[in-house]
């Protein structure tokens, strides 16, 4: 049984907006919102900037006996899945619950539970540490909560996988509901980043940026952290028609690779088998794909790796493909990267308008294609590739249709 | 550049990369000592927890050599003491 992918229903949370909506009408006008880092003491870590959700309260999506439960991350898977499903118009009925599916992408886990836990331990000399720290830590725990929510009990999961993470998420739940392993399947990332002592671990990596996120531009000085979560309701495309739900695009292929190259350095080859693996998944002639949502992490290596890479794969064509790297806009959000990513590559299509790479300065030889420099593109675009390519050289790549209202 | 300073030096690279301290030289560049990305920072952090300097990003991208590292932690020293100086 091989069925046609339909997504009916899109979630989101992130520096760009605290809803679909919020966020691609931040996205599609090529807005930033890389801001001062708030979550942290100023001057704590050398980076000033991240990309943090604009004025997060729990209290505004749940009460606080419900909040206490939930790591910041989980918090934010269960509000983007909230949002997909009210999207979806689904009701969950008892058939349902057990043929659907939910996989998660999450780099990091439950951190700003465990680093607070830590602090207590290491610094304030408790004894003791918070009772609940290991149900909210775990990297499953926003699957889990999202599966609580909507009584579903099919197959349940997450995949860590670095930056590929959610990627590696809606890709596997994309095969179950083609596959006919799941009915529905709510899939994405989430992540939350911003505790001090991740941030000193990312400080030490030398990654990421002082000032912001400029992919593909030649003063590129490295990535900006973000957080947030996207989830996607995914459906048989036969039946999202049958009940007359709102298509927003499809699902069309997936493809993965590992580098077995080096553990943080990226080869373009790997990235390239994971693209043309995803076209082939997705049954596309390259000459079909009109835009690529880009890795893009603005740091020194990552950007002319993936040019080259997608001249690899894509030859002369690959002069007339847009590219941009929304990281720009919307920071790199790790495990949650691949969602967010994958909700802009969708409402691109949907929309017909192509979100540019933010905050570009001037052109790098070295990555000299179109990357959509600073400024929103209409463009009629039916196929699309949402990359992500993750430290430990996991590779993975997702194709879209668009469904153009 | 003091050969103290060297000394010390190429004591904290041999140390961080787990290679023979004869195997380093002035004159050595990263490429010949097989100090990749990944070694680089491993290096740089210990060389800030020696010397007690912070070395920035942008200037670590450019050094590739002993002698250009050497150089860079020259000069933080030296601003680190003016600068303690003026207090």
């Amino acid at each position: 049984m091989t069925r046609r992918v339909a997504v009916t229903g899109i979630g989101i949370i992130s520096a760009s907006g605290r809803s679909r909506i919020q966020f691609w009408e931040s996205i599609r006008a090529g807005c930033s919102s890389i801001r001062p880092m708030t979550l942290v003491p100023e001057g704590s870590v050398r980076f000033p900037n991240g990309a943090e959700v604009p004025d997060y309260r729990s209290s505004d999506y749940m009460d606080e006996k419900e909040a206490s439960l939930l790591d910041r991350f989980a918090q934010f898977a269960l509000i983007a899945a909230r949002e997909a499903v009210v999207d979806a118009g689904l009701q969950f009925d008892e058939a349902l619950r057990e043929t659907s599916a939910v996989v998660t992408g999450s780099c990091v886990g439950g951190k700003t539970s465990e680093d607070e836990g830590f602090h207590g331990l290491y610094a304030l000399k408790s004894t003791r540490f918070p009772p609940l720290s290991i149900p909210k830590a775990m990297a499953n725990a926003g699957a889990s909560r999202i599966s609580l929510e909507y009584g579903i009990t099919g197959p349940v999961y997450t995949i860590s996988t670095a930056c590929s993470s959610a990627n590696h998420a809606i890709g596997q739940a994309f095969w179950m509901v083609r596959n006919g392993v799941a009915e529905v399947a709510i899939a994405g990332g989430s992540e939350a980043p911003f505790s001090l002592g991740l941030l000193k671990a990312w400080e030490a990596m030398r990654v990421v940026s002082p000032d912001t996120c400029r992919p593909f531009s030649r003063d590129r000085r490295g990535l900006i952290l973000g957080e947030g979560a996207a989830m996607l309701v995914l459906e048989p495309l036969e039946h999202a028609q049958a009940r007359g739900a709102h298509v927003w695009g499809e699902i069309a292929g997936f493809g993965m690779s590992s580098d077995a190259h080096h553990i943080t350095q990226p080869s373009s080859q790997g990235a390239a088998r994971a693209m043309r693996s995803a076209l082939l998944d997705a049954g596309v002639a390259r000459e079909a794909l009109g835009y690529i949502n880009a890795h893009g992490t603005g740091t020194p290596t990552n950007d002319p790796t993936e040019i080259e890479a997608i001249r690899s794969v894509f030859g002369a064509h690959a002069e007339r493909l847009m590219i941009s790297s929304t990281k720009s806009m919307h920071g790199h959000a790790l495990g949650a990267a691949g969602a967010i990513e994958a909700a802009a590559t969708l409402l691109a299509l949907h929309d017909g308008i192509i979100p540019p790479t933010a905050n570009f300065l001037e052109p790098d030889p070295a990555c000299d294609l179109d990357v959509v420099p600073n400024t929103p593109r209409n463009a009629e675009v039916q196929y699309a590739l949402s990359n992500s390519f993750a430290f430990g050289g996991l590779n993975a790549v997702l194709a879209f249709r668009g469904m153009r209202q | 550049m003091s050969q103290e300073l060297v000394d010390r030096v190429a004591q904290v690279i041999a140390k961080a990369q787990h290679i023979p301290l004869e195997t380093i030289t002035i004159d050595s560049t990263f490429e010949e000592l097989k100090i990749d990305s990944l070694d680089g920072i491993n290096i740089l952090f210990a060389l800030e927890s020696e010397f007690d300097v912070d070395i920035p990003d942008d200037a670590a991208r450019q050094i590739k050599s002993i002698r250009e590292m050497v150089s860079g932690i020259e000069k933080l020293v030296a601003a680190k003491q003016a600068s303690t100086q003026a207090q």
